[in-house]
């Protein structure tokens, strides 16, 4: 594996609030606290896996990398620029070089444009190449992710889940992007179908160089992809670490009961193995725990843990872990 | 329950789709036994025929026997048929968050059943439905019972699902995909939960997923499912240690392994599951199969016998690597 040393993207305590307003005078009355002080690197050429269940804020995150949402406190390095700083025309000029990918791919693509068009929008907007060229280009994307040329003047509806999500990477992209978040790209495709767009997004990552931030709750599929991972929980992250120290010493209590969830498809180890049930819901993020977010539902919560806020600390190389009781 | 040739069509306007196509299995007290396949690959028409819970038209039941306690269920009058439905057999839909009705109170919609199938009183109904929510874990039973849908979370309205679904003690409960719109620490709650019920309640379970994983934790047996044929059927253990039909080994690479480095690319099943226009005549895997070869394009396996209750309808046989 690549040394990947550089730093791309760097967030320092990012905060996303969602205000909440009742009242006849729509008076302030609280806020979502959707991303809750964040602060990670992502290292150029790698995968950056973010996991977490839903309503975690682990979307919300996604979009604030991008700054598709203002940051309620925080900054958010792009190549050494605060983005969270610039003003719309200077953000303008760094939006081609971030892109996204959704999550359903039924619902980012508009009906009533044709593939061509779709992939060609981002090049009017930002290039001033001419109709043939764009048209060339296009045509080159679609190769690029395994589709065939002349389904340009074709309509989204026209196709299947997978091939759809495929349409929606080529629209990312379209305009040569360093950065790409990919937000839930294959939770709503067929396992069959899982294993290709995952396969593609590797052979592109390879022959391109990219940089992702891959947003997934399927930790199998994030162990596969992923050179490190983030696990969120309540709008905060709980543990990163390295991959392999992540999935074989969990530290975390919350990681440790994820990883215990996902069912392994063998009857024999399955049937051995233990599971860590937690209890209840994630609570409302409008009204987080006192003292650690995970105390409601940790199976080994001390009084301590009520009170005190851990912070994410280092615990060894590489691995950073909030809990006071993670050794 | 005894499911013999079963056959479902869809009239649509593109023609006639063969959506199950001769389907027979079998259920026994108080196993659990998992339907798997891709989406499309006709697992829940399947266990909608068995009810009657399609559409029709555009579904057609063509054929088919459903033997339930010495009962044909396709040849029930509606009114015998309501009686089951809810009462000895209870589904569980895929979607906790469309198949509960918005406008109703989760206890009204809990009750309804009681009162229908056992012919409870208004309290007595009330008193069952919080027994109901607190067998399936939801705390503060009583109270949410006055509660609407969508002041549950997923999780929790996947509970009122199964609560609806156990109200009656039914004999068999049908469970179509219950964890796949849920998180995986959700998931491993409801699993938990179902395997608790079990053992209280004794019922027969028909567990509908795609994931391999889910299925491997709790399932007696497996049925594989493809273009409305079942295409292996074994016993759990078989299965994984022994999958014998192409389209089972594909489903199981698909599953990024454990093998931590080396491992770099997934593999893949190219292609999609066909819909069949009409009944076919060769192996309807035979296209996305590595295996195929010339027999396959012109029959079609039947389901054969490979010892201990293991079935694989193929003609290659991939132990020995040559075909049958």
């Amino acid at each position: 594996m690549t040394k990947h040393d550089q730093v791309l993207v760097k967030a320092q305590n990012v905060k996303v609030h969602f205000p909440i307003h009742k009242g006849i005078f729509r008076r302030q009355v609280g806020s979502v606290k959707a991303v809750d002080g964040l602060s990670f690197e992502i290292r150029k050429g790698e995968t950056l896996g973010l996991v977490g269940e839903s309503g975690c804020g682990k979307s919300t995150a996604g979009r604030a990398m991008l700054r598709l949402y203002e940051l309620t406190e925080g900054q958010l390095d792009f190549e050494g620029v605060d983005i969270a700083k610039l003003n719309p025309k200077e953000l303008r000029s760094v939006r081609p070089r971030m892109q996204m990918i959704f999550q359903d791919p039924q619902a980012c693509l508009n009906p009533r444009m044709t593939v061509g068009s779709i992939i060609a929008e981002p090049l009017d907007e930002h290039t001033n190449l001419s109709t043939a060229e764009k048209r060339e280009k296009v045509k080159g994307l679609l190769d690029a992710v395994g589709m065939n040329r002349d389904y340009v003047n074709r309509y989204p509806h026209e196709f299947s889940g997978g091939q759809r999500q495929r349409i929606g990477i080529a629209r990312a992209l379209a305009l040569d992007p360093d950065f790409i978040v990919c937000d839930e790209p294959i939770a709503a495709l067929d396992v069959s179908i899982q294993a290709q767009v995952v396969n593609l997004l590797q052979d592109i990552q390879e022959r391109m160089g990219l940089t992702y931030l891959f947003i997934s709750h399927d930790l199998s599929m994030v162990r596969h992809i992923a050179d490190r991972v983030a696990v969120m929980y309540l709008g905060k992250i709980v543990e990163l670490a390295e991959k392999r120290d992540l999935y074989k010493t969990p530290k975390h209590p919350y990681t440790q009961a994820l990883l215990s969830a996902v069912p392994v498809p063998d009857p024999e180890i399955e049937a051995k193995r233990e599971h860590i049930v937690l209890k209840g819901d994630v609570p409302s993020p409008a009204n987080p725990p006192k003292g650690c977010n995970f105390c409601t539902r940790c199976p080994i919560a001390i009084e301590r843990c009520r009170t005190e806020e851990p912070e994410l600390r280092e615990l060894k190389k590489g691995q950073f872990v909030a809990c006071h009781l993670a050794e | 329950m005894d499911v013999t040739d079963l056959r479902t069509v869809f009239h649509t306007q593109d023609g006639t789709v063969h959506a199950v196509n001769g389907i027979s299995f079998y259920l026994e007290e108080g196993e659990l036994l998992s339907v798997v396949g891709e989406s499309g690959s006709g697992k829940s028409v399947t266990m909608m025929s068995l009810l009657k819970l399609l559409p029709m038209p555009p579904a057609e039941i063509v054929s088919g026997m459903v033997d339930f306690d010495g009962r044909d269920l396709l040849e029930l009058e509606p009114e015998e048929l309501r009686q089951v439905r809810g009462g000895d057999i209870g589904f569980i839909f895929q979607d906790p968050m469309t198949s509960l009705n918005p406008v109703f109170k989760v206890g009204f919609q809990i009750m309804e059943p009681l009162k229908e199938h056992l012919g409870l009183s208004e309290k007595q109904a009330r008193k069952r439905a919080v027994e109901l929510l607190e067998l399936v874990g939801i705390p503060g039973a009583a109270d949410r019972l006055n509660d609407y849908p969508h002041q549950f979370s997923g999780g929790m309205r996947q509970r009122v699902m199964i609560a609806i679904a156990l109200a009656c003690d039914p004999k068999i409960l049908i469970a179509d995909e219950p964890t796949t719109a849920l998180d995986v620490t959700i998931q491993a709650q409801i699993i938990e939960l179902v395997k608790k019920l079990r053992q209280k309640l004794g019922m027969a379970i028909v567990w509908i997923t795609h994931d391999l994983g889910v299925a491997a934790g709790i399932s007696d047996r497996i049925m594989v499912m493809y273009a409305g044929f079942v295409v292996e059927h074994a016993k759990v253990k078989d299965l994984y240690k022994r999958p014998l039909h192409p389209y089972t080994r594909a489903l199981l690479a698909t599953l990024p392994t454990d093998a931590e480095e080396g491992e770099d690319r997934l593999k893949s099943i190219s292609g999609l599951p066909p819909a069949l226009h009409e009944y076919p005549n060769s192996c309807p895997f035979a296209p996305r199969c590595e295996f195929a070869f010339d027999r396959c394009q012109k029959e079609n396996p039947p389901l054969m016998e490979m010892g201990d209750g293991h079935q694989v309808a193929c003609w290659w046989d991939v132990e020995k690597g040559a075909p049958r």
